[in-house]
């Protein structure tokens, strides 16, 4: 089994590297699809098949799908010249120093966890259920306000005004 | 609603009607003698070509498909020298059956006429040129009208009157 | 030993049902337009699903220079690979399954959800007017019609108490699902028909207004690909609306549960083409107005009365 995981685990990050350094938009969407179902798999073998089965509905199925809908709508293309004058290699050097001392860190920090064995039951879609509604139901009721402010923002934005006249027949 | 549903109940029931569907290299469908199909260049019933070249089916063709030179034998009797008609561009509109005023070109109701090679749809006179008289039996054009070609005098046709003396037009 | 044929049964059913049926839908539509239909190869014409595929292969397979290579050769592949997956979680018959997976609903949505993928990529690959403009739509539609198809489904779950489609066929022993889940059934087959884009809601291959849509410069075995992507979603949609509306493969017992079950499928396979026959294709905007307005509110009231009703009784 933990053959899987690893091989899950590699190509999770190589198709995640290849998204973000592609220059292709479209083919660049496709590698982070390909990441968020290994890491769906990877949710699978650590017995949460149902965050799993959640990752590929919600994530790779709709998000994606809308983010693809968007790219194809601007038509975006090769990466453009313009962009590559902007980064130039020295802007790197900060963020990457930066970076390393956060892996450090956090290797460090790894090195001094207690090993925590994980998939010692699955946890089935009741589970999460039962404890989305009891325990972190206060968490579930303020995303669902969220989500409906997001709801009613996009219908005030996509309403139209019921017009009367014909078009040619309105005052400009 | 309701609509739909009934819709698709109807559209059920024609599983249960006969089709309408002829069965065609078994089963010829009837023709009416009026079809529009394969184009055919008859005689009179002397056995004399009808055509008299004048090339009005040419001029009268949607897709120029028709093409012929004139030419006139010892008796002066004009014809076709040539007539071809492409039947890869002739869409069987029947205009040059209309426009001809000796019945020479006819449509007749066969429509079996596919090749395989295109070339081959190019029909000669020899190939359009049948031995009968086609749908009008009978009919002479030199009969009604036209020149004296042995049938009939000058002006002495049917509906013809004779021929006007130019020179008691003096007023 | 045993279970390589099952799994090479559920593997071959599956695609020669499809296959099959292109054969099946072109007779059952002639039917219903009073026509003969395909009868001259073969008795019946029974030879043209084999004359056809073998003239799809035969048949130029030509990538445009235009398009984007990898992901147009790609696309068709995603739709096949997607339903045939999804067939591994529908049992069959007792005993007849590749995997019982306790997210087997989940599993199938899931699966749907990626096949989007292939229109749309392919729709984007082939760089053209015609299928972008098909691609557009077909996300816009799948995506609607995912997500009221997976709120109808979670009334059958409730009343099952389960996401496997095996203990979901067990719970309809004393009745099938349809009854207590009428509404549900409705909406679920209605999003069926946009998700398999068949007809009416084929707005994104709409031969009359987008030559073929998203699949419009696929030629070969790309296009049967797709092709037969269709049908295999038709037989996929039927045989999930059997097991969880019709009682899968429960039937009377003087013949093996795989014939009741395949029998059913059948009979929804015909009305999906009987739909296909009689209803013309709604626009575009009607078909997301009756989403939004009509289905969803619908799905969301069936999952609450049932919801009622079975705190009511327990
Ligand atoms: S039938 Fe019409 S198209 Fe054909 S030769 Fe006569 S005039 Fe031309
Ligand atoms: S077929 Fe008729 S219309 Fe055509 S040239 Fe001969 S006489 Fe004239």
């Amino acid at each position: 089994m933990e053959v899987f995981f690893y091989i899950a685990a590699v190509i999770a990050i190589i198709s995640t590297i290849m998204a973000i350094s592609g220059r292709n938009a479209i083919h660049s969407l496709l590698f982070l699809i390909l990441s968020l179902l290994a890491i769906s798999v990877v949710f699978y073998l650590l017995d949460a098949p149902f965050i799993a089965a959640l990752e590929v509905i919600i994530y790779a199925g709709a998000i994606m799908v809308l983010f693809i809908f968007v790219t194809m709508m601007l038509n975006i293309g090769l990466e453009e010249k313009q962009e590559k004058s902007w980064i130039n290699p020295r802007m790197w050097i900060i963020p990457s120093i930066l970076a390393s001392i956060l892996l450090v860190d956090l290797l460090l920090a790894l090195k001094n966890m207690p090993t925590v064995v994980v998939g010692k039951q699955v946890i089935l879609p009741k589970q999460v259920g039962i404890s989305l509604f009891s325990t972190y139901l206060l968490a579930v009721e303020i995303a669902a306000i969220l989500l409906m402010a997001g709801v009613i923002g996009a219908y005030h934005l996509g309403s139209q005004k019921k017009k009367v006249l014909h078009r040619f027949l309105e005052k400009k | 609603m309701f609509s739909i549903l009934r819709t698709i109940w109807l559209i059920f029931l024609h599983i249960f009607h006969k089709p309408e569907t002829i069965e065609y290299p078994e089963k010829k469908p009837y023709l009416p003698p009026r079809y529009r199909g394969r184009i055919v260049l008859t005689r009179d019933a002397d056995h004399n070509e009808r055509c008299v070249a004048c090339n009005l089916c040419a001029v009268a063709c949607p897709v120029d498909c028709i093409s012929l030179q004139a030419t006139e034998d010892e008796t002066g009797r004009r014809y076709p020298e040539f007539f071809r008609i492409n039947f890869s561009r002739c869409i069987f509109c029947g205009f040059c059956e209309e426009a001809c005023p000796t019945y020479a070109i006819q449509l007749i109701p066969d429509f079996e006429m596919a090749e395989y090679d295109r070339q081959n749809m190019v029909y000669e006179k020899e190939h359009l040129l049948i031995e009968g008289e086609g749908k009008y039996h009978g009919y002479n054009f030199y009969q009604q009208a036209g020149v004296d070609m042995g049938v009939k005098g000058k002006g002495e046709g049917l509906n013809e009157e004779l021929p006007v003396d130019v020179n008691d037009l003096m007023p | 030993m045993e279970y390589i044929f099952i799994i090479l049964g559920v593997l071959l059913i599956p695609l020669s049902i499809a296959a099959g049926l292109i054969w099946v839908e072109r007779r059952l539509l002639s039917f219903w337009q009073d026509r003969l239909g395909p009868n001259r190869v073969g008795p019946f014409g029974l030879f043209q699903v084999i004359a056809d595929t073998v003239k799809l292969f035969f048949k130029e397979d030509w990538i445009p220079p235009f398009s984007d290579k990898p992901v147009f050769v790609m696309a068709p592949g995603i739709v096949m690979i997607t339903m045939l997956l999804t067939f591994s979680v529908i049992p069959f018959g007792p005993g007849f399954y590749v995997l019982d997976s306790n997210i087997g609903i989940l599993f199938f949505l899931g699966n749907s959800s990626l096949g989007v993928y292939s229109i749309v990529l392919g729709g984007w690959a082939s760089n053209n007017k015609y299928s972008l403009i098909g691609a557009m739509r077909a996300s816009a539609q799948m995506l609607t019609y995912e997500v009221f198809m997976g709120l109808s489904l979670m009334g059958v779950v409730m009343l099952a108490d389960s996401f496997s489609f095996y203990s979901i066929v067990q719970a309809q022993k004393n009745g099938w699902f349809i009854f207590p889940q009428f509404i549900g059934f409705l909406v679920f087959f209605i999003a069926a028909l946009a998700e398999t884009h068949r007809l009416p809601f084929d707005i994104p291959e709409a031969e009359g207004e987008l030559v073929a849509g998203y699949h419009s410069e696929y030629s070969g075995m790309k296009f049967g690909m797709f092709f037969v992507g269709e049908y295999l979603g038709v037989t996929l949609m039927s045989a999930i609306i059997t097991t969880l509306f019709f009682g899968g493969w429960l039937g009377p017992s003087f013949l093996p549960p795989v014939f009741w079950f395949l029998f059913k499928t059948f009979i929804l396979i015909c009305v999906f083409i009987l739909l296909r026959a009689s209803l013309p294709r709604p626009r575009y905007d009607q078909l997301m107005e009756f989403g939004w307005k009509i289905l969803l509110p619908l799905a969301l009231l069936n999952l609450l009365i049932t919801g009622a009703i079975l705190i009511f009784i327990k």
